[in-house]
């Protein structure tokens, strides 16, 4: 027995050494750039983290291809999974900076993004594709962000519903166990005044109780409410359509945000449950533009056929928006990581990018300028509104 | 009529619970273990049906038969493998936290195979909704067949348990395994022919949630593993009768709490009516109280 | 008699050495450059999972009752000292801190004395399944408190509309978006979270060792043995069970304070059943009231699926796998045999070669 606790010490101790390793083995390469990536890779929102860091993959690819960042090439390392949970972010943080990151794209997820934002501010230079809660970059200036605030969601779609006059009387119905819904639900119930919506009903559920919608549907559909606002992600947002359909919803209109998108890509999913559903979303994968049908061709060629969201479509921008501004600031790879943070962060306040979720700029507290695109879904297929 | 409305939402939850319950208090009953793992086994089931009939073309019927077979085989594997050798051990937490392994196992698995993205499940049983009063309440068909899938489990295993002699075997083993070894009950045999009968039932009640529910990841099993969990305990952990008792009234309850107090404390509201029953009735509703001897 | 308390005064100074020696080597290693920085930042993580561990140990080990909801104290404990280094803020650093880790073990202690008077009337998986309802209970509740405060003072709500703040006021605790930036309150002392943590650790080690050899220790080691040979020579078997469950909580409110600050984002959905349960692994894995056993599993189970990294999606495949033939090995019968004979015949040779 005793034995035994020793060769349990024995191991920890292994263990141990192995990890404190000196990681000389990875740093001295001064040819290329070193990007990682952080996200869910397993675990309930891995196809968020996954879809990041395929789109990273098939993005670096191009630039390669055409010069790299500043002539130099660039390698994604491997993935930093964090299954969404801020600590293990912390973890995959320190352990992709042993393997010599020097740029760091994400994290995909809020919660976990401000928790690296604060090892991450003025040290290394990071740009978030996905990470929607306004304190994911606040923590220094050297952190961006591709995607629209909670905030700016909500309050974009009180405004568009308003100015379009899609309805007066809406309901909500959200995760308020998660960070992206209910920031989201916040910023709508703040706006809807202002704009001449009425929240008749703000309903939700929560992580643990995220299939059976019926007494919240009833209670909405009791309202009168007009339009259902779903500020939700799309595997989610499919169970609800499905059961609204089934309490006889149907002339109930429904708004989505970009958590929608991908709503068409579930497999065996009845699209047709989804006619008529508007979104405000950056990227359409059936855009008819050519950059978008490239984006979609390479990445559904080198993932399985598998169709773009629109975090991978962020994240594609992102790596050409960082392109940019390594070329303005002219960032060689020997540079230590708080000088390239440094480089890039001024030339990213000069830097215009046209890229697949629209024109974008960026300002100095990282926040991105840019457009909003409505969509409705006819036919199964998003159509763009005005 | 709104009382009406959600109470039959309730049932409705509640069936779903109570047929994942039942194969979790069989398994507790006899084995003496909470198999956190089943959950993951009902994931299981309900990929091998999606995958047989999306990919392989199966018709339903034979896709389910596959799907409660291949459960069954997955059931006495990962007793022979994991359990049973720990079946002497000198604490019985070591078995638990075994079956919290295998879980991960499961669902890591799943992913790697399937992917984490979510995936709508094909309706493989198409009955007919039921109205009444009007159209003003009207009752899923998929509702009617779980509860009906419930009832016929429900007395089928009362009946397996009480009247054959494996059955009488298992409540032998459930009620003293060294008493039962010494009569010529073989104990291992039976143990492994309980988790057998529980993953195929994983396998329908894998069915059942995904016709009920129809999405499909890695970790649907999870939540709903937990659930039935606490529903089993709230009827009784060990008994079958009140498996099925305990889930109906979690989903009644659950549902009941969100129209009527607040749908974001709802699982507080379950959790909390839980807590209460157990200080009342400490082995739940219809728990067997153990005498306790010096 | 003498003689064992000698053992058990030697053991628990082995425990207390090891801590020391692992933070020494720790040290020395940092200093020279030697430590990656994936490891740097497991430091005080592996203080607040060891510091759980320990404490969910004096349950489940000596009191003998499986507790579910251990997660749930530790989130009492983080969620209470953040909002409280946030709303003090004009105090210094220093004294904060430890005015944060006061606070934070004596909610969690005022939690567990709540939730043990009914818990503990149940028994055995009964008495698990309502720990883990109350971890759920809390943590459902949290996720939907907002607090704030300003120049009228606190303000609590359950949405963000209903918070009505001043201008200037200050957002704390945003529903399920948490509480953020509590690492930044403590910067100077923010670079002293190991040595603290190994502290803490230290401090646990010393209050755990030292009620388990005491009369109350054997007390609760007597109803855990046999409740009702402790009842009938007048053990107060409600008393020493509520007793040793308390302190438990509070020293996971400790766990709580060291996670919520050194993190900057303390989210309430990462304390769920699943953390519960993964300390309850280490406690299981380690060996049921071996303290030492709990540091170390729980050392090698938090760094493992870290040091899986390299095996990308695999990773908690093997961490799985790695988990239950850990758990086979060290706990089945036929196992232990195996392992009691392969000892054996080690020894066995030794002798023969010291003979000859």
């Amino acid at each position: 027995m005793k034995t035994w606790k020793k060769a349990l010490s024995l191991t920890a101790a292994v263990a141990m050494t192995a990890t404190m390793m000196p990681v000389s083995a990875f740093a001295a390469d001064d040819e290329t750039f070193k990007i990682g990536v952080i996200g869910p890779m397993t675990g309930d929102n891995a196809q968020y983290g996954l879809g990041v860091y395929h789109a990273a993959q098939v993005a670096a690819e191009e630039i390669n291809a055409n010069g790299g960042f500043n002539g130099y090439n660039v390698e994604i390392l491997d993935a930093g999974d964090d299954q969404a949970d801020p600590e293990k972010a912390v973890n995959a943080y320190n352990d992709l900076l042993d393997k010599g990151m020097q740029m760091l794209c994400g994290t995909v997820t809020s919660g976990s993004c401000i928790a690296v934002g604060a090892e991450a501010a003025e040290d290394t230079f990071l740009f978030t594709p996905s990470a929607t809660a306004v304190d994911s970059i606040t923590s220094g200036s050297n952190e961006f962000r591709m995607c629209f605030t909670d905030p700016a969601q909500g309050t974009k779609s009180a405004q568009y519903i308003g100015e379009h006059a899609l309805a007066t009387k809406v309901a909500i119905l959200y995760d308020s166990s998660a960070d992206y819904n209910s920031g989201i639900n916040d910023a709508f119930v703040a706006a809807a005044d202002e704009n001449g919506l009425e929240v008749v009903a703000d309903e939700a559920y929560t992580a643990d109780s995220n299939t059976d919608f019926s007494v919240q549907l009833k209670k909405i559909k009791d309202s009168g409410a007009e339009l259902l606002f779903l500020p939700n992600y799309y595997a989610d947002n499919a169970l609800i359509l499905q059961q609204a359909h089934d309490a006889g919803m149907d002339d109930v209109k429904k708004f989505g945000v970009d958590g929608m998108d991908g709503i068409l890509g579930v497999e065996n999913f009845d699209t047709s449950l989804a006619e008529g559903v508007m979104l405000l979303t950056p990227f359409s994968a059936t855009a008819e533009d050519e950059k978008s049908q490239a984006f979609v061709k390479a990445y559904e060629a080198a993932n399985k056929d598998e169709v773009p969201n629109q975090f991978a479509a962020d994240t594609y921008d992102v790596l050409y928006a960082m392109k940019a501004a390594a070329d303005a600031a002219e960032i060689t790879p020997d540079m230590e990581n708080a000088d390239i943070s440094a480089a890039m962060s001024e030339a990213m306040l000069s830097v215009e990018l046209d890229g697949l979720t629209g024109k974008a700029k960026w300002t100095e507290d990282g926040e991105c300028d840019k457009e909003p695109k409505a969509f409705e879904i006819q036919d199964g297929a998003y159509v763009e509104m005005d | 009529m709104s009382f009406l409305s959600y109470l039959k939402d309730g049932i409705s939850l509640g069936s779903i619970y109570a047929i994942i319950a039942l194969g979790y208090t069989m398994v507790y009953g006899i084995a003496k273990m909470l198999n956190f793992a089943h959950g993951d086994v009902i994931m299981v089931g309900a990929f091998v049906i999606l995958t047989a009939v999306t990919k392989g073309g199966m018709s339903p019927v034979l896709a389910i038969v596959l799907s409660v077979i291949f459960c069954t085989v997955l059931g006495m594997v990962i007793e022979k493998v994991a359990y049973s050798p720990l079946r002497k051990a000198s604490s019985n937490l070591a078995v638990l936290i075994t079956a919290i392994g295998v879980s991960y196992l499961l669902q890591n698995l799943a992913l790697l195979i399937f992917g984490a993205d979510a995936k709508s499940f094909v309706t493989v049983i198409d009955v007919p909704s039921v109205s009444l009063f009007d159209g003003q309440l009207v009752i899923k068909g998929i509702t009617i067949v779980t509860i009906l899938t419930c009832i016929v489990i429900m007395v089928g295993l009362m009946l397996f348990v009480q009247k054959t002699k494996p059955g009488r075997a298992m409540q032998a083993v459930s009620e003293d395994r060294d008493a039962a070894q010494l009569m010529g009950v073989n104990v291992n045999a039976t143990i492994s022919m309980t988790f057998a009968i529980g993953s195929g039932l994983a396998a329908i009640a894998g069915l059942l949630l995904c016709q009920t529910y129809p999405t499909l990841t890695p970790y649907t099993g999870a939540m709903p593993g937990i659930k039935a969990f606490v529903a089993a305990v709230f009827g009784g952990i060990g008994s079958i009768p009140g498996a099925m008792v305990g889930g109906i009234l979690l989903g009644v309850i659950e549902i009941f709490g969100k129209a009527y107090i607040s749908s974001q404390v709802a699982d507080a509201i379950c959790f909390g009516v839980l807590i209460v029953v157990l200080l009342v009735k400490p082995t739940g509703l219809f728990g067997k109280n153990i005498q306790e001897k010096v | 008699m003498k003689k064992t308390m000698n053992k058990t005064v030697k053991n628990n100074m082995i425990n207390y050495g090891i801590v020391i020696a692992l933070f020494v080597i720790v040290q020395i290693l940092s200093g020279t450059g030697h430590l990656s920085r994936l490891l740097t930042g497991l430091l005080v993580p592996l203080c607040v999972y060891v510091i759980a561990a320990i404490s969910l140990n004096l349950v489940v080990g000596f009191s003998g009752e499986l507790s579910l909801g251990h997660a749930g104290f530790m989130c009492v404990g983080a969620y209470s000292s953040a909002l409280f280094s946030h709303i003090a803020s004009d105090i210094p650093q220093v004294p904060r801190f430890i005015l944060a880790i006061l606070i934070g073990a004596a909610v969690a202690a005022v939690f567990g004395v709540i939730i043990g008077i009914p818990v503990l009337r149940l028994r055995g998986d009964y008495l698990a399944i309502v720990t883990l309802a109350f971890g759920e209970i809390i943590k459902n509740l949290i996720n939907i408190l907002y607090i704030g405060f300003d120049e009228k003072g606190l303000h609590v709500a359950t949405s963000a509309a209903s918070l009505k703040l001043e201008a200037g006021g200050k957002q704390i605790l945003k529903g399920a978006l948490g509480i953020s930036g509590t690492g930044a309150l403590y910067k100077d002392v923010k670079h002293y979270f190991f040595p603290i943590g190994i502290f803490l650790v230290l401090l646990t080690l010393f209050i755990v060792q030292n009620l388990v050899n005491s009369r109350s220790g054997r007390a609760i080691m007597a109803t855990r043995d046999n409740r009702i040979a402790a009842e009938s020579v007048g053990i107060d078997v409600t008393k020493f069970k509520l007793l040793a469950f308390t302190i438990s909580a509070a020293l996971a409110g400790v766990a709580g304070v060291l996670y919520a600050h050194n993190l900057s984002m303390l989210k309430v959905s990462g304390f769920d059943y699943n953390m519960s349960i993964l300390i309850l692994v280490y406690v299981v894995l380690g060996g049921i009231g071996n303290l030492r056993g709990s540091m170390i599993a729980a050392i090698i189970l938090y760094a493992l699926p870290e040091l899986l990294r390299g095996f990308a999606n695999y990773r908690m495949l093997i961490y799985a796998i790695v988990l239950i033939v850990m758990m086979l090995f060290n706990w089945a019968p036929a196992a232990r045999n195996w392992r009691a004979r392969v000892m054996e015949k080690i020894k066995g040779t030794k002798n023969k070669k010291e003979a000859a």
